[in-house]
């Protein structure tokens, strides 16, 4: 574990990525091969099960460290996270002992069945053994989560520069269904072959969002362009006569949407398809927020799948008989997907994303500013001639989104922040005004300021505070914000009987007063858009 | 109801019968100040009356024209009949609690303080009262500090390190109070210690009242950039957000404050280091230091005052939060 913390604590204390790169990479060159392979596994978010509930972790914490269970729990809300709220607590260890990262995460599998005794005894004695920072790590490992700052990507160099390999050789195999308790890091890196590959997807090519204005980006013939649809990137492999679905997450979605097991029937074998998965009835895609009932659910039931079917939006393709077509053409490989989709049935769960006509960039402008109307985010926009590439590049895929809805509201409710913003308020409640002239809340949000306009808005908190509710403070109504917003729908679980899409502050408008906010009825109108 | 001998009002800690306040926030006629810092130690009063160590300080960061007056510790003014007496802190140089007695009733306000002796200040002395208003910044059992020896070495061995990567050690810490104490303890044997402006004009006022600071160097433009990698290079937070900074290319840059312990607000100030280096009692320290007061009565004030009094309340004291517009650590 030692060799372990030390590697977290050099990554947690720079920001950039070259002394990150270098600090892996030179603890793949020194590390144990299991030690490597749970490293991998941990950083690229397949950490063992939780064998043991947070509830008791609290409690055991909080009797361990002599406070009163309330208290730690009002500790760890102002630490934001639990695994450093417990490492705090604990005092440090004056009998320290060391084991591997493997040995911790096999005698943490172990304790599955474990009764809950054996279990507390177990996890005590590893507190009353380490430092802090090993304490830290110990308890990610208990609770999952184990994000620090280091993305896959970050991995994926660090690994080609310990093992010579290419970059994108490895990104391919660190996707997928591998278990880091039986593989070795020779299967997993190394070995030629490698094992189980027909699930593995490849890697998603992400869009930047489009900053310029489109004229820059040359001759209107060169780009095909789509609509951007608003629900999750997925892609969908059909190799030997089985069918994964994985999301952009990396995560493996098959049993989540079961309509696709269908495409089995339609499609051709050993092709992945690039696409959308997509909320859609009668020709037409549903909101996001209805998709979202479904991506929580690893099981669906009748009525779900009946009100809130899923399509895949197909855009590209990236094999086609066995065949990697990532290096073709962005054009070609539409031609192959269209070959693919064109004469299938309405009952096959899958649509091919239309291309946009347009003989100048104009029309596109006017067909983006409406986009909204059909329930979809904007523009994509893609580079004929371009390949298929690897994570979020620039040049050749550009998202552009339609301009965000505004509205401008005041602040009622303030709540400290955790974590990084412990000591200011960061999180704001907003209301507008209905017809009676009463404040309605209808959107939290808490990001979009500088670190600087916190600061002020928690002096000002601090002396404009009306109640308290625990760590929520009702303010007088007095600051105005413009907040953006993507998308709203109606909503029966909230007051204001609407729901914002990702919420947050544009701008704090000092200018205004709270006279002059925006009304419920401001909202509703853009309901109706 | 009887009245309180310290009322809690709109500009600031009062004690009536005197018509004087503790550490007010907006101008009032007559003013005692527990120490230099910018919330406490507020423009506009009529008169100032705090610790002889304050005075320059005073002076400096509000004007050599106030009207202050400075008596050592211990020693009691008798003001028509209450008891006013400085007891140290242990925050800052000249930080002092403020004791009030009355017709047997005993008040202190603690200001801002820590119970570790860190050398430079008085280290902090608990006063016996029955009504105790104290500062509880960090008043949650996350908060432990190191001994000061153990966070000195670390800051030493980061230096060390520095230097021998060849890039500058920029450590952002209070210009009054945290800048001194890092400057009179680390190990000068590894390099210069070069000081923002803020800082040493700080030092020069309190080399002037004829306090021990060790040697410095003020950066100017004309400063021998051949120092810069091997210097500690001391600065307030300000200094660290503004383009002064840009001075010193491929700085490695650290903070020094209490609110480093936690990892989040670390990343957020995107340093390579925090040290947890506090001028303000830990959870430990708050509880001895309200222990040893045997007082009955107790008024956190600025930090988390309401989880803390709930807690002095389970302990069987009778606590409750005052609202106060003191800021306790800032990280800038």
């Amino acid at each position: 574990m030692k060799l372990f913390a030390n590697l977290f604590q050099q990554l947690d204390r720079t920001t950039k990525t070259t002394v990150k790169v270098k600090s892996l990479a030179k603890y793949f060159d020194t590390a144990s091969d299991t030690d490597k392979v749970w490293t991998i596994a941990l950083f690229t978010h397949r950490r063992p099960k939780r064998n043991v509930k947070t509830s008791l972790l609290r409690e055991w914490a909080a009797e361990y460290a002599g406070i009163p269970l309330w208290l730690f729990e009002e500790s760890y809300h102002i630490v934001g996270d639990l695994a450093e709220a417990i490492s705090l607590i604990i005092d440090d260890s004056q009998q320290a002992m060391d084991k591997s990262l493997t040995t911790y995460i096999e005698e943490l599998i172990d304790l599955k069945d474990k009764e809950e005794h054996v279990k507390k005894e177990y996890v005590l004695k590893a507190w009353n053994s380490m430092n802090q920072t090993e304490r830290f790590l110990f308890n990610k490992l208990l609770t999952g989560g184990f994000r620090i700052g280091v993305s896959s990507k970050l991995i994926v160099k660090a690994l080609s520069k310990s093992t010579g390999q290419e970059e994108n050789v490895i990104s391919h195999r660190l996707m997928g269904n591998w278990d880091p308790s039986t593989i070795s890091f020779e299967d997993l890196i190394l070995s030629e072959s490698g094992l189980d590959e027909i699930s593995k997807p490849y890697p998603f090519y992400l869009a930047y969002a489009l900053e310029a204005e489109p004229e820059d980006l040359g001759a209107t013939d060169e780009w095909q362009a789509e609509y951007k649809w608003d629900g999750i990137r997925g892609q969908l492999i059909l190799r030997d006569g089985e069918l994964f679905v994985w999301s952009r997450g990396e995560e493996l979605v098959t049993d989540k949407y079961p309509e696709y097991e269908k495409l089995k029937d339609y499609l051709p074998d050993n092709i992945v398809i690039d696409g959308e998965i997509l909320a859609y009835i009668d020709g037409k895609p549903l909101s996001f927020n209805m998709l979202q009932k479904r991506i929580g659910r690893k099981k669906v039931g009748k009525k779900l799948l009946q009100d809130c079917p899923v399509i895949l939006m197909a855009y590209d393709i990236l094999e086609y008989q066995g065949k990697d077509l990532r290096s073709k053409s962005t054009q070609e490989r539409r031609d192959i997907l269209n070959g693919i989709c064109k004469n299938l049935p309405q009952e096959a769960p899958i649509r091919i994303s239309p291309t946009i006509e347009f003989a100048d960039w104009d029309v596109l402008k006017e067909l983006r500013s409406k986009s909204r109307a059909l329930d979809c985010e904007g523009i994509m926009l893609k580079r004929k001639s371009s390949e298929y590439k690897i994570g979020r590049k620039k040049g050749d895929w550009w998202k552009w989104k339609v301009d965000p809805m505004n509205v401008d509201a005041v602040m009622i409710y303030a709540q400290r922040g955790h974590g990084r913003r412990a000591n200011l308020f960061t999180d704001f409640t907003f209301a507008v005004r209905n017809e009676e002239g009463g404040l309605v809340p209808f959107a939290k949000a808490y990001s979009g300021l500088t670190d600087k306009e916190f600061k002020e808005i928690t002096s000002w908190v601090k002396k404009n505070t009306r109640e308290r509710f625990g760590p929520v403070c009702s303010v007088h109504p007095e600051l105005v914000f413009e907040l953006a917003f993507e998308g709203i729908a109606r909503s029966t679980r909230h007051k204001s009987g609407i729901a914002l899409r990702f919420p947050r502050i544009l701008r704090w408008r000092k200018d205004k007063n709270p006279n002059e906010i925006n009304t419920l009825e401001d909202l509703e109108n853009l309901l109706t858009k | 109801m009887q009245r309180k001998l310290i009322q809690f009002k709109e500009r600031g800690l009062y004690i009536a019968p005197i018509d004087t306040y503790i550490d007010p926030w907006r101008p009032v006629g007559k003013a005692i100040i527990t120490h230099g810092h910018s919330d406490h130690a507020r423009r506009g009063h009529g008169a100032y009356l705090c610790h002889d160590d304050s005075v320059n300080i005073l002076k400096y960061r509000l004007g050599e024209d106030i009207k202050v007056q400075g008596v050592p510790y211990d020693q009691v003014l008798d003001i028509d009949g209450v008891k006013i007496s400085l007891h140290p802190a242990g925050h800052i140089i000249g930080s002092a609690q403020v004791r009030v007695e009355y017709r047997g009733e005993i008040w202190v306000v603690t200001g801002d303080y820590k119970t570790e002796d860190d050398g430079l200040a008085v280290a902090f002395e608990p006063v016996k009262c029955q009504h105790f208003i104290t500062e509880c910044t960090f008043g949650l059992p996350v908060f432990k500090w190191k001994p000061q020896e153990v966070v000195i070495s670390e800051i030493n061995e980061w230096w060390t390190e520095n230097v021998r990567l060849g890039r500058p050690s920029v450590l952002s810490s209070y210009a009054l109070g945290k800048a001194q104490r890092v400057i009179n303890s680390v190990n000068h044997d590894i390099g210069p210690i070069l000081t923002h402006g803020a800082v040493e004009n700080t030092n020069e006022v309190l080399r002037a009242s004829g306090i021990d600071i060790k040697e410095t160097i003020r950066v100017t433009p004309d400063t021998d950039k051949s120092l810069f990698n091997k210097a500690l290079i001391i600065a307030p937070g300000s200094g660290i957000n503004s383009p002064w900074l840009n001075k010193f290319k491929n700085a490695s840059i650290g903070i020094a404050s209490g609110w480093m312990m936690m990892r989040g607000a670390r990343r957020r100030r995107a340093a390579d280091r925090g040290f947890v280096f506090s001028d303000h009692a830990d959870w430990l320290g708050l509880n001895e230091a309200i222990k040893a007061t045997e007082a009955e009565y107790i008024y956190p004030t600025h930090g988390y005052t309401n989880v803390f009094s709930k807690w002095l309340n389970e302990q069987g004291y009778i606590a409750s939060p005052v609202e106060t517009e003191y800021e306790g650590e800032v990280v800038e």
